[in-house]
């Protein structure tokens, strides 16, 4: 679809202009609750993102990506709550309390090391070996943020962190609500902007750099290794590197959560976190920036579909609540993934170049 | 040192459960070069069946040495269909489509496997009920009860059982050349189709024993018992060399030695800093240290392929 620079130009600030209202439309026309789903839908996409550079351009699977939404969470929880200074009083008596915007590109870089650390070792395995390689190191993150409660207390163990301090903009707290030309913005509203401002940056991001030398590179090892290091791609640094990206774009969404939430607890990172992004990219597919927002948006709002859809349908139907929406909700994804695949592998808006590679009939 | 002679007891019994498992892992590597994620949900089937079996038959008053087997051949009828049905559902289709696409369908499969028997069997735990005196034993100061003997044994004679089913009938002629190269075999009229179903199914019925041993060690079972199992005999299974039958055996002793041991000692190793809750993270640094320093495990003779 190619459209006219001019209307290409109307169609951007249109949408710019929707997404801007949104808010503002949800809570009159649905409900208040929908902002703040609009925010979780958001950190949702930026997860799916950076597991797109991973899985749908350089073709490996990762099956532990949320251990690194995990360590980007709990860098912001570490360094921004009172937590050590509970912990430790006699080392950080006042807290440590840094402010958002350092932690950021720190729990980025920390996240990004973490996925090399994972990668190094595994990434000359084979595909499959390499799932679930990193499956076990997302178990493993996820094991000692719940133990290492003692006898060092680091991470609070199950009872996870709370007091976090709030994200700031420019000296302006986005946890209480804000009066500007006045409209009151609540809390939801100012997360809402900060993260769709993320959002931007991450799909930018993104495009860049499937468009960039190594973007063409990572997708020339998805569907050939052999041939793509004939042509002089070194494939394990660029393997290596695609893990980092993505293990830093899932750091930046894990501190965003944190700030946001003001709450991490071990049990937001499990596996099925992992399985649901995963699911995400999949469904929208794998490699196309626009299906894989497709898929955020529509996995992130499929739990309020079930919950205000399924729930009153079943008490009409048998006076009760047979099937509970969370259970249902796992059933229907683990449905997707394998519909997906046996009918659509490339996904609902499929990546030109990722269909062609999937429908071959040869193997990879 | 008898906590040591008890953790190698507890090693033994454990990892004799891994190598069933791991055994239905391999197998299907062998054939099919496919990692079959949903057999951990297998094995959790095998086991919340056999309970639900045993609990009714009990009931119903049969007595229990009758009951046992009985609910145990159902399990395994249970799984057998099951793995068939996974392998025709999920994989055939796949078989000739790019390596991500059956390892994205089996992750749905067990996803899905595991709500619905979460939705059958409930979120609780389910107790296994005491069949037979268990009496406990002394072996030189460390304690080893009836079940433990049982499963020790039972998956002895098991493992023999496969080994001679493999080695020295038409069928495992068969499964060893699918494995050995699909075309020829076929070419050689073997029936490449039902020969993998069978593959399916010999392992889904591993895979129902397995689960039942596990449900009768712990006197548990529970939906969410399959993941870390059906993770930690995959390592079992890698550890031994993946493909190779007596290689999962091995593994999976081993892997059973290497926790309890483990999980026995690291308090006293890392001076209390880690403790015996971090006896799940031990499989997978196995995994990883086998991966890295021998991908093709200790009795694999394949180097693993690259991607």
């Amino acid at each position: 679809m190619k459209l006219p620079v001019q209307r290409a130009k109307i169609v951007f600030w249109l949408a710019l202009a929707a997404l801007l209202l949104l808010p503002f439309v949800t809570d009159a026309l649905l409900g208040r609750g929908w902002v703040r789903i609009a925010d979780f839908a958001m950190l949702y996409i930026m997860l799916a993102l950076g597991l797109n550079i991973v899985v749908g351009l350089a073709g490996l699977l990762d099956l532990g990506y949320i251990a690194f939404f995990a360590v980007g969470a709990y860098c912001y929880a570490l360094t921004g709550s009172p937590h050590l200074a509970l912990a430790f009083p006699s080392l950080f008596p006042g807290g440590v309390h840094l402010p958002f915007w350092i932690v950021l590109p720190l729990a980025a870089l920390v996240a990004g090391g973490f996925g090399v650390l994972l990668g190094a070792p595994t990434l000359r395995l084979r595909g499959d070996y390499l799932a679930i390689v990193t499956l076990g190191f997302g178990e493993i993150i996820r094991i000692f943020l719940n133990n290492l409660n003692a006898p060092l207390n680091l991470t609070n163990g199950p009872q996870g962190i709370s007091r976090i301090d709030p994200i700031r903009v420019a000296d302006v707290s986005l946890n209480a609500s804000q009066e500007i030309f006045g409209i009151t913005l609540p809390s939801v509203h100012l997360y809402f902007y900060l993260f769709l401002a993320f959002t931007a940056l991450v799909i930018f991001i993104s495009r860049r750099l499937e468009k960039s030398r190594i973007g063409r590179a990572w997708m020339a090892i998805r569907e050939d290794e052999v041939a793509a290091s004939a042509m002089g791609i070194n494939t394990r640094n660029l393997k290596l590197l695609a893990f980092a990206m993505g293990a830093m774009f899932g750091g930046v969404s894990g501190t965003l959560f944190a700030g946001f939430q003001g709450f991490v607890s071990p049990e937001s990172f499990s596996l099925m976190e992992s399985i649901m992004v995963l699911c995400m990219v999949v469904l929208g597919g794998m490699g196309n920036i626009a299906g894989v927002i497709l898929g955020g948006v529509l996995l992130a709002l499929l739990p309020e579909v079930l919950r205000h859809g399924i729930v009153p349908l079943q008490q009409a139907l048998f006076g009760k609540t047979v099937v509970d929406p969370e259970s249902l909700r796992m059933l229907l994804f683990g449905g997707a993934l394998i519909v997906m695949m046996l009918y659509r592998p490339a996904g609902l808006l499929p990546s030109r170049v990722r269909r062609r590679e999937l429908d071959t009939d040869e193997a990879a | 040192m008898e906590i040591l002679l008890q953790q190698i007891i507890n090693g033994l019994v454990q990892g004799s459960v891994y190598a069933l498992v791991a055994l239905g892992y391999t197998m299907v590597y062998g054939i099919l070069g496919l990692i079959n994620f949903a057999h951990g949900e297998v094995v959790m089937v095998g086991a919340m069946l056999a309970l639900s079996a045993l609990t009714a038959l009990l009931g119903w008053g049969v007595p229990p040495l009758l009951a046992l087997p009985i609910s145990l051949i159902l399990a395994m009828l249970g799984c057998m269909v099951l793995g068939y049905g996974i392998e025709r559902i999920a994989y055939r289709p796949l078989r000739h489509a790019p390596r991500l696409a059956p390892l994205i369908t089996a992750i749905g499969v067990s996803i899905v496997l595991q709500n619905l028997a979460m939705m059958v069997w409930g979120r609780q735990y389910h107790a296994f009920p005491q069949l037979i005196a268990n009496q406990p034993h002394l072996i030189g100061g460390a304690i080893i009860n009836d079940i433990q003997i049982i499963i020790f044994i039972m998956a002895l004679a098991i493992m023999a059982g496969l080994m001679v089913v493999v080695h020295r009938t038409r069928l495992g002629r068969a499964m060893r050349a699918v494995a050995e190269n699909q075309h020829a075999a076929q070419l050689m009229g073997v029936d490449i189709n039902r020969v993998i179903s069978i593959t399916f199914m010999l392992g889904s019925a591993l895979a129902a024993v397995a689960g039942l041993m596990v449900s009768a060690n712990y006197g548990l079972a529970h939906y969410y018992m399959g993941f870390l199992l059906g993770l930690k005999a995959f390592t079992a299974a890698v550890l031994g060399g993946i493909g190779n039958l007596r290689g999962a055996m091995l593994g999976g002793l081993l892997l059973g030695l290497i926790e309890s041991l483990g999980a026995g000692y690291i308090g006293d190793m890392t001076g209390g800093f880690l403790g015996s809750h971090y006896q799940d993270v031990f499989a997978f640094f196995v995994l990883i240290a086998v991966l890295v320093f021998r991908p093709s495990g200790l009795l694999g003779e394949r180097i693993a392929e690259r991607a």
